[in-house]
């Protein structure tokens, strides 16, 4: 199980001042607001596509509160993600019929050719890797999402191929 | 008033109480996990649950308001039934290995899994987490395996103390207790108070145990093995021996204390007159001659390294004096060693501590004014009892005994520096015996700076000087005090700082106290007032009066605050960040 280590980024950060001032604009607006904390993360999510520990650390230190409270907050809602997101962001379905169709075994090839787990991002950031539930095409099962591209009638062995189509992109 | 009905009763219970409150007052006791009166009124563990009359489910009785006609029931079949589910669904993620626990005995959840019979520790099994234990930190092991998620530990590392190192990670299943990106306790601005093992009602925490080095260096024959005991520690230390809170035993652990095989058995209360001497006299150098104020305490280890992390630019402000179980070490391996004729490589010195942030103190730099550390080990107030509980000692028939010389006398002012004020008063009254040069005249007791307030304010004159004195415990109001000061809100000349709050009496060493105790009484000042009752039988109550430190400074140490004292009695501070790289 997802242990508070394996939730570490990993990944160097790449943010720039200009973000950097984004968020710092974004603090000084809502600083003084009941449950500030929340819509400061959400929005940094926004400016960064991630919660990674230098973000954190910044929000920690404008708002004086420990990281770890940062840190507890952005690790409870599923909506904030600690990795960021590739270039191509891959969405396996693993809702029943997916699943059923063999949707477990399509995520794990992708696993082994991409070097990752679930929720985390290739080292060039051109993949990122995550398991949804449902995305409402269950007739085409099983199913993935790369972007806004939709991948039905999946098998294992057509991972390669696919990813091929993205790796120059 | 209020009118309800408890379990067909009717009791009446001011406006506001909540169920638990109210059940109380009628004598029913409802079992609480999570509840902490005021810092943890989160409802989560549901063990309170009771039942309420026209209720859609059952209620969580730490956080229901009772109203007027209320009817409830709180040891209905259905009520029972629920508590003993969720015992038994805190057990099926719970590492139920009591029998080599450190809490085995007091622990809360072992208590109520008896009193609910619950018969079947193993009902839910499945999926269970598996934390590695923590043991960065110098003065505690952090093991999740037995954590029950009732967050008291948070709720004292963020509301008594504001450090906020420790809080919920994650979420279901998978929530756990620990620092920022799983950071170990070690590299995080943690202060080693040790009031989240104080609060834990199980055995997730717990304070390093050196017992078996004290018991190994009292057997070594090449040793000479030395130990000596805070103010604090007999004002709690009969707790673990069944005697009621607040009750003193100090010649009973004396006596303890040497059938434990010690070469010599000495009382900090020494050493603490000697920080006054010293501590005094630096104040009055700062005051008078624009030295840096407002001068700080600085015999808490923990709030010294609060001040480090988080008020970094203010550490000139602490005074440069060890705390008094240092200097007291300097002392045996200096004073005492050169009086019995032994080589301080040879002198093992222990300390008996109500502090767990005592365990990090010993270990810092410049703790070792001799070339060798002023203190070799501390143990807690709780491992003291473990020891004369291993060692067979019938500790309740014991006689009462005094301390060994030359290290066995004390003033009044010593032992209360066990509690929040205690310091600064004992200062205050050496300090007006210097300023007056007279004795007779002037005060003993300064009850201004006495009592639980979180912040104590004082302004006294003396002769033509006025002095603007500030007591704080517990470092989220050290944090508020520092603040007003930083802002130029309020200015001081002197300010006692103590780390854990009410000060060394409720230190994270002490005795463990439950949270129904915790809830219910006032067990901080019936540890106080045991302390002022040492001081009020004192025959001597200020520390420049200890004619065991007259001794001391001349035959040793010459000058108060000479060369040789500054070289063996005091240290140094450092700046510390927030939090190590990561």
């Amino acid at each position: 199980m997802a242990t508070a280590e394996q939730t570490a980024t990993v990944l160097p950060f790449l943010g720039t001042p200009e973000q950097e001032e984004r968020l710092k604009d974004v603090i000084d607006e809502l600083r003084n607001e009941r449950g500030a904390l929340m819509p400061i993360l959400q929005r940094a999510q926004d400016i960064y596509g991630y919660l990674p520990i230098e973000v954190q650390k910044m929000i920690a230190e404008e708002l004086d509160v420990p990281l770890e409270k940062v840190f507890g907050v952005s690790t409870f809602y599923s909506q904030f993600t600690l990795t960021p997101k590739g270039k191509h962001h891959i969405s396996v379905c693993l809702g029943t019929a997916c699943y059923v169709k063999g949707s477990g075994i399509v995520l794990d090839k992708l696993k082994e050719k991409l070097e990752i787990d679930t929720g985390e991002c290739t080292a060039d950031r051109r993949f990122s890797l995550d398991a949804c539930r449902c995305v409402g095409a269950c007739g085409l099962a099983p199913v993935m999402t790369i972007g806004e591209d939709v991948y039905g009638r999946l098998s294992a062995d057509q991972v390669e191929g696919i990813l091929k189509k993205y790796e120059n992109d | 008033m209020v009118n309800i009905k408890i379990n067909g009763m009717d009791v009446q219970a001011p406006e506001g109480s909540t169920i638990l409150e109210a059940a109380r007052l009628a004598h029913i006791r409802i079992p609480t996990l999570c509840y902490l009166k005021e810092i943890n009124e989160i409802g989560a563990c549901r063990i309170c649950v009771v039942e309420v009359k026209g209720a859609r489910t059952l209620v969580t009785a730490c956080v229901y308001p009772i109203s007027e006609g209320m009817e409830i029931t709180t040891q209905s079949p259905k009520v029972i039934e629920a508590r003993r589910n969720t015992l038994k669904l805190i057990l099926s993620d719970h590492d139920k290995e009591c029998l080599s626990c450190v809490r085995s005995g007091n622990c809360e959840l072992q208590t109520l899994c008896q009193e609910y019979g619950v018969d079947d520790a193993h009902e839910y099994e499945g999926a269970m987490n598996e934390f590695e234990l923590d043991t960065s930190a110098p003065h505690l092991v952090r093991n999740n395996n037995k954590c029950i998620l009732c967050r008291r530990c948070v709720a004292a590392c963020e509301k008594f103390q504001s450090v906020g190192v420790i809080g919920p990670n994650m979420r279901g299943f998978a929530t756990n207790i620990g620092s920022a990106y799983g950071m170990p306790l070690g590299s995080t601005a943690c202060i080693d108070c040790g009031q989240c093992i104080s609060v834990c009602p199980v055995g997730a925490l717990y304070e390093k145990d050196n017992t078996d080095d004290v018991f190994a260096a009292i057997a070594d024959p090449e040793k000479h093995v030395f130990v000596q005991t805070a103010p604090a520690v007999r004002a709690a230390l009969g707790e673990e021996f069944g005697y009621e809170v607040g009750t003193g035993v100090e010649g009973k652990m004396a006596a303890a204390l040497r059938r434990l095989g010690f070469d010599g058995v000495y009382d900090t209360n020494y050493g603490a007159d000697l920080t006054i001497l010293e501590e005094a006299h630096e104040f009055l150098d700062r005051f008078k001659n624009g030295g840096k104020l407002p001068l700080i305490t600085s015999c808490s280890p923990g709030w010294v390294k609060f001040c480090e992390h988080y008020f970094p630019d203010m550490t000139e402000n602490l005074s440069s004096c060890k705390s008094p179980h240092q200097m007291q070490g300097a002392m045996i391996k200096s004073f005492v060693a050169k009086q019995k004729g032994l080589n301080p490589k040879d002198i093992v010195t222990v300390s008996v501590m109500p502090c767990t942030a005592k365990k990090f103190e010993c270990k810092r730099d410049d703790e070792d004014g001799t070339g060798y550390p002023d203190v070799d080990v501390v143990i807690t107030t709780r491992e003291l009892a473990r020891m004369i509980k291993r060692a067979g000692i019938d500790f309740r028939n014991l006689p009462d005994e005094a301390f060994d010389d030359p290290m066995g006398e004390y003033s009044g002012g010593a032992v209360i520096f066990g509690t929040s004020g205690g310091v600064m008063e004992a200062a205050l009254r050496t300090a007006v015996y210097w300023i007056t040069n007279d004795d007779t005249n002037t005060p003993v007791e300064f009850n201004e700076v006495r009592g639980m307030g979180g912040i104590k304010e004082a302004t006294y004159t003396v002769g033509d000087v006025t002095v603007r004195v500030a007591v704080a415990s517990g470092t989220s109001n050290a944090r508020e005090l520092l603040n007003r000061v930083k802002n130029g809100e309020t200015q001081y000349d002197f300010i006692e700082v103590m780390g854990c709050p009410g000060g060394c009496i409720n230190g994270g060493g002490q005795p463990q106290v439950t949270a129904e105790v915790r809830n219910f009484t006032d067990y901080r000042t019936a540890r106080m007032n045991a302390l002022y009752r040492y001081d009020e039988a004192s025959a001597v109550r200020k520390s420049h009066q200890n004619n065991s430190l007259q001794t001391l400074y001349k035959e040793f140490l010459g000058d108060i605050g000479g060369e040789k004292a500054h070289h063996l009695l005091h240290t140094t501070y450092v700046k510390r960040g927030l939090y190590e790289e990561v």
